[in-house]
């Protein structure tokens, strides 16, 4: 279900960025690779759209992106949330790629904020966009210090943080970027994924890469790497439950957003992936509040 | 798009350099990130002897005046080619290197002075393009590590024994070390830092 | 029943049809020309060249147009069309000391070679808001007073009558330090040369290095400045052709200059002298190049051996949110949709809540 062509735009680069520009963000992915889950500086370009709306993403997916390439971009799981739509516009002119909102039939998917719910697999690359790519930083905002932490593996502070979280709430009070560690050994930000996502990023046999492009990092995830949301033997991780249902499809299985029918308590709960829930649609599922 | 007029004796790089670097690199970072994986670049690409497609397809993707490039004594007359191509410096030490080339896997002297990163930042370290005679992936080495579902293989000719052991004990840097690309003709595989090799 | 938010894409077009509207304002206005701009709101282009990195009055006029006044936005237009341009030459770095001078204040000396020359400036204006220029006054011709200078000559800087004597630190070039950092080509790392310093604060906003450069006058890191000399006017661009392997001047530019000269009681290794703190902009930027070089000094702090307590003298804190598109855009994206993290929060601490009821129950534990 590729989207109709897009005129392409003329007078710019493919995918914008300059042959040196992605030569640069190419050397950058491969070390970024070699050292799973360390954030490598790269000297991030001004892009057409703003610092913390995609840019790092953005780069990241110009660098990679070829013209046999389907390219789904989503935004809080959705395609056809404004700031997806953008980004897929950008593409589809600069790059003359075909797009696509089915998870399957993506070779590239950049995102925020949301892993797709359709398992992902191998041959297919999941590019994040990331805002804040430093777990340590809420911990401490001194770049020369998280930095050095990193590099001895000296992760004490954040196993305060989280110990502290469990006295005073009974639990790890962190329901979005919930710290991972890599291969065992980097500890990394996922990005604002719900800790929902968390699971799916474990030994998943697709490459992530992650761009920050404000911040000027690169970092990655090789297929089939171990990817430990961080915890405690006695407070072992667990992801949210809802009791309900997706309202229009039925999925039991999903990440659900609530939605505020009307001013008296009214919600009602539905798949954050549209893809997953159109899909389940299709196939003749069901929730209760679909209609006829 | 046609790529850059070559004087005579400079070989042939990329046809389409936007599109054959953009293919190029797509399968160079497949390899990085699957160890044991081997794939194929160089289509057209025809560099002086003794570099191989393989090697002149990385450096013709991912070399430039950013990056000083060391070539061992087989491939220094190469130096014109990647010059011209690639507009890299080619540097007299490895320690000053981004990129090294071995044109020759069983000769491999130097190949521990490349710089390996350092604590704050294990990304400055160089990346090794080290050529050999053959490339499979049944029989040979177990691979296992980030990239690997359980275990690859990976059957290397023409690599000097000592490689291995240099190998291991640049995983014990780990996150410190250099990353290695085994080309072969058209072929290459990677051997990133994050990999562990255990003997068939 | 309930219908997802569709249509995007449409919302997308028409809002961007709204904004050109909106700039285009009462069509029975005359629309601006990009000369109007150059030539009227040439402080705003000054601004925008500066911040935005670019040489160049027609885009810069053109992005404050585009941007419908709103001079980050400019920066920002210009900064990203900046990306898409191919690098030719390196320029030979210009020499401020041979400026076709048409300001040049010194806070320190009464008199001076080459004298104080006023200008063009806001200073020793009334701030009176002058209704002729609502009616579109004519302009009065200045007097060019007797014995002024009618061809450009070089003007020695004040700093240079001080290190005669040794009063002031040297400012040669580090023969042992490589070439000059560009942060647009290598990402910033800490500790940060003072090159790399001075490029970031170039690119920096005005108003941030505005406010950095009060706190430090207000003793939050005071470093006791005197406005050495301010200096602007027009200067050489040349380039070396490989091929001629000689200077050739290519064109000039405008640039404000200032140099501070600060107190430095001297260390185990360095007897007392004055110190410099160095700003520089494109076209007339004064008060962004006053506030740069106050900046400047104080980001030294730890090279001078002084402690550093105050926010603007931490090189981290300030380099890392001078730049107001890096600012501007992750600020605003707040605005974007962030529903998914919400719905994170907002089962978090209904449990949260639930657990904290429950524990309260009488009799519970």
């Amino acid at each position: 279900m590729a989207e109709a062509a897009t005129p392409v735009l003329d007078g710019y680069n493919f995918a914008y960025l300059d042959e040196q520009t992605k030569r640069m963000i190419r050397r950058a992915l491969l070390k970024a690779i070699a050292v799973p889950g360390y954030q490598v500086p790269f000297a991030s370009r001004e892009m057409p759209l703003p610092f913390g709306w995609g840019t790092g993403g953005i780069q990241v997916t110009a660098s990679i992106i070829g013209r046999d390439d389907t390219l789904k971009v989503i935004d809080q799981g959705a395609d056809d949330t404004t700031n997806a739509v953008s980004i897929r516009r950008f593409f589809a002119r600069t790059a003359g790629v075909a797009t696509t909102t089915r998870t399957p039939e993506a070779t590239v998917i950049q995102t925020r904020h949301r892993i797709p719910e359709t398992p992902l697999a191998a041959g297919q690359i999941i590019v994040y966009q990331v805002p804040i790519p430093e777990p340590l930083r809420w911990l401490e905002a001194r770049e020369t210090e998280t930095r050095r932490m990193h590099g001895l593996a000296d992760y004490g502070v954040m196993h305060v943080k989280l110990y502290e979280d469990i006295a005073q709430h009974g639990r790890i009070a962190t329901g979005y970027d919930y710290p991972v560690q890599v291969a065992g050994r980097y500890i990394m930000a996922p990005s604002p994924i719900p800790k929902f996502d968390n699971p799916k990023m474990d030994r998943s046999p697709a490459l992530q890469l992650f761009g920050a492009g404000r911040e000027k990092r690169i970092y990655a995830i090789p297929p089939h790497t171990p990817v430990k949301s961080l915890d405690f033997e006695d407070h072992p991780f667990a992801v949210e439950r809802w009791t309900r249902r997706c309202g229009l499809c039925g999925a039991g299985d999903s990440y659900l957003d609530e939605v505020v029918l009307d001013d008296a308590g009214g919600r009602m709960f539905v798949c954050s992936d549209t893809d997953y829930c159109a899909g389940r649609r299709a196939d003749g599922h069901t929730g209760e509040d679909a209609g006829e | 798009m046609s790529g850059p007029l070559s004087p005579p004796g400079l070989g042939a790089g990329f046809a389409d350099p936007v599109g054959d670097a953009q293919r190029s690199f797509r399968r160079i970072m497949d390899a990085m990130a699957r160890p044991g994986t081997v794939v194929e670049v160089g289509g057209a690409v025809m560099p002086p002897a003794p570099l191989m497609p393989a090697t002149a397809a990385v450096l013709l993707t991912l070399a430039d005046l950013d990056t000083p490039l060391w070539l061992d004594p087989i491939s220094a007359d190469a130096a014109g080619y990647v010059a011209f191509h690639c507009g890299c410096t080619v540097v007299p030490a490895p320690e000053q290197a981004v990129f090294g080339v071995f044109a020759d896997g069983r000769r491999l002297d130097g190949l521990g002075r490349f710089a390996v990163g350092e604590a704050d930042y294990p990304d400055r370290a160089a990346t090794v393009v080290i050529q050999v005679a053959g490339l499979g992936t049944t029989g040979g080495r177990r691979l296992s590590g980030p990239g690997i579902d359980g275990e690859a293989r990976l059957a290397v000719d023409g690599l000097d024994d000592g490689f291995w052991a240099f190998q291991a004990g640049n995983r014990l840097l780990f996150p410190l070390g250099i990353d290695v690309v085994l080309a072969c003709g058209h072929r290459l595989a990677a051997l990133p830092r994050s990999v562990t090799v255990r003997e068939a | 029943m309930y219908v997802a938010v569709k249509g995007g894409e449409r919302a997308i077009d028409n809002a961007h049809r709204l904004l050109a509207e909106a700039r285009r304002g009462d069509p029975a206005t005359p629309e601006l020309s990009l000369d109007q701009i150059d030539q009227q709101l040439a402080l705003a282009v000054d601004r925008v060249m500066t911040e935005g990195s670019v040489y160049d009055r027609e885009l810069a006029a053109l992005a404050v147009k585009q941007a419908r006044g709103d001079l980050i936005e400019a920066i920002f237009l210009l900064r990203a069309y900046r990306t898409t341009l191919p690098r030719l030459a390196v320029t030979c770095p210009v020499d401020t000391a041979r400026m076709s001078v048409r300001r040049r204040i010194s806070a320190t000396f009464k008199d001076l070679p080459g004298g104080q020359v006023l200008g063009p400036t806001f200073d020793y204006t009334h701030r009176l808001l002058d209704f002729s220029l609502a009616a579109g006054g004519g302009v009065e011709p200045v007097d060019t007073p007797p014995g002024a200078p009618t061809a450009p000559t070089a003007t020695p800087k004040v700093a240079s009558l001080l290190a005669s004597e040794g009063l002031i630190e040297a400012d040669d070039a580090d023969p042992a330090a490589g070439p000059a950092g560009d942060l647009t080509r290598q990402p910033l790392t800490f500790p940060a040369g003072r090159e790399v310093r001075l490029q970031n604060l170039a690119r920096g906003d005005e108003g941030f290095l505005l406010s950095l450069a009060y706190s430090t006058q207000r003793g939050y890191g005071r470093s006791h400045p005197f406005a050495g000399e301010i200096r602007m006017g027009e200067v050489a661009i040349e380039i070396v052709p490989p091929e001629l392997g000689f200077p050739v001047e290519i064109g000039e530019i405008t640039l404000s200059e200032c140099e501070m000269v600060n107190q430095f009681k001297g260390s185990r290794t360095e007897p007392p002298q004055f110190t410099r703190g160095y700003g520089l902009s494109f076209g007339e930027a004064e008060r962004k190049a006053m506030a740069m070089a106050l900046v400047d000094r104080s980001l030294r702090a730890a090279e001078l051996g002084e402690e550093a307590t105050a926010p603007a003298q931490d090189g981290e804190f300030v380099l890392m949110h001078s730049d107001n598109v890096e600012a501007s855009g992750f600020l605003q994206h707040l605005k974007l949709p962030h529903y998914v993290d919400f719905q994170a929060e907002l089962v978090m601490v209904r449990q949260m809540r639930h657990d904290a009821m429950a524990a309260a129950e009488p009799g519970d534990g």
